[in-house]
């Protein structure tokens, strides 16, 4: 099933055009990896499907972006609304310098999801389970969430992802500030988190994209060159470029 | 003459960095590895021109006029002359070398000025041969000295290292000596008036101290209900209170909006707008209170029914508050600016709002900073003179109704240090013993400033 479908968008910062002409379908309860050279515009697209590209002032977005059918970049979206059903992980770990409890319990908070403190410690539970960091937290969920371990930190910034129950998670190059076993702790992560979201993952590690997702897309230059199943655009892509991209020829 | 010999020598600094540097080249032309920069060389040679010349400087600036006083005085020394006739005549004798002496020229006098003038002379010229002769000494022993592996880049670092701590040392050693001279004076005023009378008395009315006439002997039971301190400390205090009620929300709520929501377009213009606001003279702002808000104040209170005293304590605390904004705004500003942009987008991708993420994320953040920010204005309040004592009037009113005048320490101080004053006088003792206090207090509150930000540092970090 199609989830999110992306129609003719271009991005524009200032009058330098960012991305050209984007269309591309993502599937429901996969994991989609976004690849290509920095500066290509994955982060780009990622940060079009929850409007994160709102906060900056210059940058403007055209086309049509369809979450379960409804165009995310009409002016009747609710964006706070849009954000809620789209969580997002960022490229390093940002932690609120609160405490745990209140980093996860943040979402729920402004969102009123909770009607009494027994609630909310459910939610705070079992959104850290799902992050697989209650083992390691529980006993000092009041202490502040910066005091983590890098690894940690972002398994936090995942929980406190989850815990208003998006739809879709959108995860900018999440493993790139962490060491090779936190990494691996996250990606176990990404492949049980898949059941109940939707995951868009941007990352410049091949191996990454390989491992983890269903889907790929390449981008190259603001253009997206090649999408289609993962196995497909690793083993026999169409486009010369991708080969080459894929291979370590160039980027 | 002096400032010639000093040109001359800071030229001779110059020529002793140009040769050193010069030799090091030399050095290198004959394929030799210097153990540091050219330049090094050349500092090398300047500091040895400086540090001798620092030295007789300042020893000719502490040993030449005692021994020229003591050459002046032997010729009078066994005629019977108190010390204090001794140091008259010396006075004397230099006022007429100066041609300043108005009284009675006796031969005496007149020959001791003219050994004084010579004397004088002969100091002059051995100082600049002295010194001269030593820096020169100085810099060519220590350019015949350098060579390829002599160490330069190491006693240069150490004499920059030296230059800097004396220049912090500056300012911790006026500190102390601003202490010690409050301390003295301030004791001599508690041995007339006692402590507790300074402490927990309610009249301050120093100007029943000026009524003494300075030949009577003091009698301490005069004072009995003149420097009660209470008062100005209420005023003080009440004061800064009014001001940072005014100066806390409109700068915190300005800073606010100039970090998260005006166009960067907005910014350029506003903030430096605002920070004009600092630049105004407190003296311009004590005349806008007490010529356009207090009669203001006065005229929209007798409208109202209300009894306004043409010089109240809101109209003071209030344009304080006006003048202490712009820390205050810039300052969290600053602050709020600072707090990384990652904390933001986290909260916007939660779907927080604009003014949900500010009041849960970066307000808290940057909490440290902006407690720093508000101290700052607070201490700025409690030391604020001018704006009081034009628009809140002299007399030290007890009383907590902002439309009454009031008096502030500063302003007590001011009071008392105008005009003539005799030392060893409890009137002007006060002045010492208020700054002492006020001192105590401004140091309490950065204590405890520091400690609330470190607190909240530890839980934010």
């Amino acid at each position: 099933m199609i989830k999110i479908k992306a129609k003719d968008v271009d991005v524009f910062y200032g009058k330098k055009q960012a991305l050209f002409n984007i269309s591309l379908d993502i599937e429901e309860n996969q994991v989609t990896a976004l690849i290509g050279p920095s500066g290509c515009g994955k982060s780009t697209f990622l940060r079009c499907l929850n409007r994160m590209n709102d906060v900056i002032d210059i940058c403007s977005v055209k086309g049509e972006i369809l979450i379960n059918d409804f165009n995310i970049n009409d002016k009747s979206c609710d964006v706070v609304r849009l954000r809620e059903k789209i969580g997002m992980v960022f490229q390093k770990p940002n932690p609120f310098p609160k405490t745990l409890y209140e980093n996860v319990s943040y979402g729920p908070t402004i969102h009123g999801m909770a009607q009494s403190k027994q609630e909310m410690d459910e939610i705070v539970e079992t959104s850290l389970k799902k992050a697989a960091l209650w083992e390691e937290v529980k006993d000092r969920l009041h202490e502040p969430g910066t005091g983590l371990s890098g690894g940690q930190q972002q398994r936090l910034c995942i929980a406190r992802a989850i815990s208003v129950r998006p739809e879709v998670i959108l995860m900018d190059e999440p493993c790139s500030a962490l060491d090779p076993i936190a990494t691996a702790q996250i990606e176990e992560l990404i492949d049980e988190l898949k059941k109940e979201h939707t995951i868009i993952i941007v990352t410049h590690s091949m191996a990454q994209a390989a491992r983890v997702s269903q889907n790929t897309g390449f981008f190259h230059l603001g253009q997206l060159i090649e999408h289609g199943s993962t196995d497909k655009i690793f083993k026999n892509p169409d486009n010369t470029k991708t080969q080459d991209y894929i291979t370590g020829r160039f980027g | 003459m002096n400032l010639i010999l000093f040109t001359f020598i800071i030229l001779l600094g110059f020529t002793s960095y140009y040769f050193g540097r010069r030799k090091a080249h030399t050095i290198q032309s004959t394929n030799k590895r210097l153990t540091a920069l050219p330049q090094f060389y050349g500092y090398y040679l300047a500091i040895w021109c400086a540090i001798p010349a620092f030295i007789i400087f300042s020893l000719w600036a502490i040993f030449e006029p005692t021994i020229v006083k003591l050459l002046i005085l032997s010729d009078y020394s066994n005629q019977g002359y108190l010390d204090d006739e001794l140091n008259l005549i010396y006075e004397k004798t230099k006022a007429l070398s100066r041609g300043q002496f108005t009284g009675e020229i006796t031969p005496f006098i007149k020959a001791s000025a003219e050994k004084y003038l010579s004397l004088r002379s002969i100091a002059q010229s051995s100082k600049v041969v002295i010194v001269l002769s030593i820096i020169i000494a100085s810099v060519a022993y220590a350019y015949k000295r350098i060579s390829s592996n002599s160490r330069t880049r190491e006693p240069v670092e150490k004499f920059l290292n030296a230059v800097l701590f004396t220049a912090s040392l500056a300012a911790i050693l006026t500190t102390v000596g601003i202490i010690f001279s409050l301390i003295f004076q301030t004791i001599d005023f508690f041995k007339v008036i006692p402590l507790f009378d300074f402490v927990f008395g309610t009249h301050w009315y120093p100007a029943k101290a000026f009524v003494r006439d300075s030949s009577e002997a003091l009698d301490p039971s005069m004072y009995s209900d003149t420097f009660g301190a209470v008062p100005i400390f209420a005023g003080t205090f009440f004061i800064a209170f009014i001001a940072m009620c005014v100066a806390i929300p409109i700068g915190l709520m300005s800073g606010i909006y100039l970090a998260e929501y005006a166009s960067s377009k907005v910014r350029q213009y506003a903030k430096p707008l605002i920070e004009i606001l600092a630049g105004i003279p407190t003296v311009v702002y004590g005349f806008f209170a007490a010529l356009t808000v207090g009669p203001f104040l006065k005229e929209l209170g007798t409208s109202m029914g209300l009894e306004v005293s043409a010089e109240s304590a809101l109209a003071a605390g209030g344009v304080m508050g006006i003048m202490i904004i712009p820390f205050i705004s810039s300052l969290s500003d600053d602050v709020i600016t600072s707090v990384p942009q990652s904390l933001r987008d986290g909260s916007y991708a939660m779907g927080a709002t604009k003014s949900e993420t500010i009041k849960r994320v970066i307000f808290p953040a940057a909490l440290p900073g902006i407690v720093g920010s508000i101290l700052l204005g607070v201490s700025r309040a409690i030391g604020e003179t001018m704006i009081v004592v034009m628009a809140s009037g002299l007399a030290a009113n007890l009383t907590l109704n902002p439309l009454e005048s009031t008096s502030t320490i500063t302003a007590q101080i001011v009071v008392i240090l105008i005009g003539d004053q005799a030392f060893g006088d409890p009137k002007t003792q006060a002045a010492f013993a208020l700054g002492m206090s006020l001192f105590l207090v401004t140091l309490c509150l950065n204590i405890v400033a520091l400690r609330v930000v470190k607190k909240y540092r530890e839980k934010y970090e």
